[in-house]
């Protein structure tokens, strides 16, 4: 009945769980490239060092890491030179835990505007892995400026096939910490404890990822614990693809690539229907 | 209907007073479970009478259905918490109803709020264009319309500064650019003509009108009756979230003013009299210039108060008729009475006051009515204040002061008088 008087949109009550829009996020893609490039461009407007800092932060953090984990702690780094070694993961982690730290708070922090206007909400969290994304590519370069350095002084380095897996890890670290950020964020409009609990377990998280440490240094028997840990094959496949160090295990893999799809299906299901009506909550 | 485009159906809307949930995530889920299997929820507060509250909500909109026709300009009014703003949020999508259902046909665009979206360390153009997608448009679509917008918006000079350097009124004006040039079928306006200074707020209603004369659908709401009465043909009363009215302008914001206030009050079935053992109020009318009680005037049109009382005994006193003419707001535009006063016999009494066209400002007044006397110190015999309302009504057809559709928007006063003006050249 409705149909032959052709509605464009029908405002219903919020019912089902599984009304995900997908041609409408589309239709708003020229407002995720904005955002993009808002928060590209915004991010360190009024800074002396300016975009610098894309590249500051990982390089720090890696000397920091090397000093302490490397040289005090003097934790083994299956024999590849420190820098590179805590760099690869540091790299991979922070584009995690930016994706999943930034897209956490969506509802919180943009109540304000979805408060006013009404355009696909994810949007805002799509836009915000995009924009972790080029951080992430051009911290990439800077590690690939170093694996050229550590190369060509003869590291013993053995890049692998596996480099051409990145791309679909990459895709997956984005779509990982996308869809838990998004379950965060659907969580948080009611519960607020977990935007703390976000900060402080992605730090905690870390620690739980073979990132100052090498796999090989587990024992067998806790290797399966990690298993669980869908981060830690990504960075341990990102490491052996580069620097041939550790291992791959696509069984692994897969289970983390299942676990990726099942958080970011739950995300987004969560995330489409509390949507409608958080603006109440918030 | 094929001219409809907004259809609401029963639509409601509550919301949870006090703590939205258990505040723990146990006594949510417990709830939730009771919920799931259709149990009480033994976390429901219980009341004296020991039945179970389902909540203590508060319902911002109740069972509300209405139409709105392609063309219309519709206004929302109604005291503050009567749902208005809760009605454009639901439109606009930003929350969704607890129960009915809203049918929309085209693009909805709200000036909810101007400048949505605006970062402050972005440049005009680059705001633009954040804030144009934002409102819905495609970015091709708005680098057609940039000429325009820059131009509506009169920042030209500072398009490539970051808006934190502009002034709220630059700043207003961008953000007001952007929304004027949406385009969209159906346009929700909220108050966002209380911003801006006066040429700004001209254009505004300006590009309202042509919006709506361009046969999109505007839906308004605002607090200015005289903005409404003077864009609106037709207009939603909402009341604790339910439409008390709904109808032709004029009788919506009459029955919003006196809550049921009419051109004819009749005093003498009240069951209760009206006065003092000297004089009672019988009635009062507004009618036009053929004695017709009426309730919409045109502002070009002479029009009369008529009052009917009864003198109870024959004294000395020269009793004085005296109206008040109030506008919204509580304003007194003036006080009228008589030039030469008589001394009455008792007896029934007419009295009428003759009010010029082209006098009286558009929009609506009250009026009270009242017999005072001054024999020897001031009494009021009876003061019934608000009792009559009626409306004025610019045709808006450019005749009345307006220049053909030079000016547009509200004319600020209580009255416009017609004066005259001379011009002579110095030598």
């Amino acid at each position: 009945m409705d149909r032959q008087d052709n509605w464009t949109t029908i405002i219903r009550p919020v019912s089902g769980w599984l009304n995900f829009n997908l041609a409408e996020l589309w239709r708003y893609r020229d407002l995720i490239v904005l955002f993009v490039r808002r928060d590209f461009v915004a991010i360190y407007k009024q800074t002396i060092l300016g975009p610098l800092w894309f590249l500051l932060q990982p390089l720090f953090s890696t000397l920091v890491f090397t000093v302490i984990f490397g040289k005090i702690a003097n934790i083994p780094t299956d024999g590849m030179p420190p820098m590179l070694f805590y760099m690869a993961g540091i790299v991979a982690w922070n584009y995690f835990a930016t994706c999943l730290t930034s897209t956490s708070n969506t509802f919180v922090a943009n109540a304000g505007i979805f408060g006013k206007v009404y355009f696909p909400r994810l949007t805002v969290p799509v836009s915000v892995v995009i924009v972790g994304l080029l951080t992430f590519a051009i911290q990439l370069f800077l590690f690939i400026g170093f694996f050229f350095y550590f190369y060509l002084r003869g590291a013993p380095l053995q890049p692998s096939l596996w480099i051409l897996a990145m791309p679909l890890l990459v895709v997956q670290m984005g779509i990982l910490g996308l869809g838990m950020g998004i379950l965060v964020s659907s969580l948080t409009t009611k519960y607020r404890d977990l935007s703390f609990a976000v900060g402080f377990g992605t730090q905690l998280g870390m620690y739980a990822t073979p990132i100052v440490y090498p796999m090989s240094q587990i024992p067998e028997r806790w290797q399966w614990l990690y298993a669980i840990n869908p981060m830690a094959s990504i960075v341990e496949t990102f490491r052996f693809a580069f620097l041939g160090s550790g291992s791959v295990n696509p069984q692994y893999l897969a289970i983390s690539a299942g676990m990726t799809l099942l958080i970011f299906f739950v995300g987004i299901v969560l995330f489409s229907r509390i949507e409608k009506t958080f603006m109440d909550t918030v | 209907m094929s001219d409809t485009v907004i259809k609401v159906e029963h639509l409601s809307k509550e919301y949870h007073l006090g703590t939205i949930s258990h505040g723990t995530l146990y006594r949510d889920l417990q709830s939730w479970s009771a919920r799931l299997l259709g149990k009480e929820d033994p976390n429901s507060k219980i009341d004296s009478i020991g039945r179970r509250v389902r909540n203590s909500a508060f319902k911002a909109l109740d069972d509300v259905s209405f139409e709105v026709k392609q063309g219309d300009v519709l206004g929302v009014i109604g005291r503050n918490g009567a749902g208005k703003s809760t009605l454009l949020k639901i439109i606009s999508r930003v929350t969704a109803p607890s129960s009915g259902a809203i049918k929309i046909k085209g693009h909805v665009a709200s000036l909810l709020e101007v400048g949505t979206g605006f970062h402050p360390e972005l440049t005009g153009r680059e705001n633009i264009f954040l804030n144009g997608t934002i409102l819905g448009m495609r970015k091709a679509e708005i680098q057609r319309k940039l000429d325009g917008i820059v131009d509506f918006s009169g920042v030209e000079q500072f398009l490539d500064s970051p808006v934190k350097r502009y002034s709220s009124g630059m700043y207003v004006r961008l953000a007001f650019a952007v929304a004027a040039h949406l385009e969209p079928e159906i346009l929700l306006v909220d108050e966002v003509l209380a911003v801006g200074d006066i040429q700004f707020q001209k254009q505004c209603l300006g590009k309202m009108k042509e919006i709506s004369e361009g046969g999109r659908t505007v839906i308004f709401v605002s607090h200015s009756l005289q903005t409404i009465s003077s864009l609106c043909e037709k207009c939603l009363l909402l009341e604790d979230g339910r439409i008390k009215r709904f109808g032709a302008t004029t009788e919506v914001v009459l029955e919003y003013l006196g809550g049921g206030g009419s051109s004819c009050a009749n005093f003498t079935n009240l069951g209760k009299v009206v006065g003092d053992s000297f004089v009672q109020l019988l009635m009062g009318e507004v009618i036009n210039n053929k004695q017709e009680p009426v309730n919409e005037i045109d502002i070009r049109e002479p029009l009369a108060i008529r009052m009917r009382f009864r003198v109870l005994q024959d004294s000395a006193i020269r009793y004085i008729p005296n109206f008040h003419f109030i506008v919204p707001g509580g304003l007194y535009a003036f006080v009228s009475s008589p030039q030469k006063l008589h001394r009455l016999s008792s007896g029934d009494y007419e009295t009428t006051c003759y009010i010029p066209g082209n006098f009286l400002n558009e929009g609506a007044y009250y009026v009270g009515l009242a017999i005072s006397s001054y024999e020897p110190g001031l009494t009021i015999h009876f003061f019934e204040p608000a009792v009559l309302t009626f409306n004025i009504k610019d045709p808006m057809d450019g005749s009345v002061g307006r220049y053909g559709f030079g000016y547009a928007n509200v004319m600020p006063g209580v009255v416009r008088p017609q004066l005259d003006w001379g011009v002579q050249k110095l030598t």
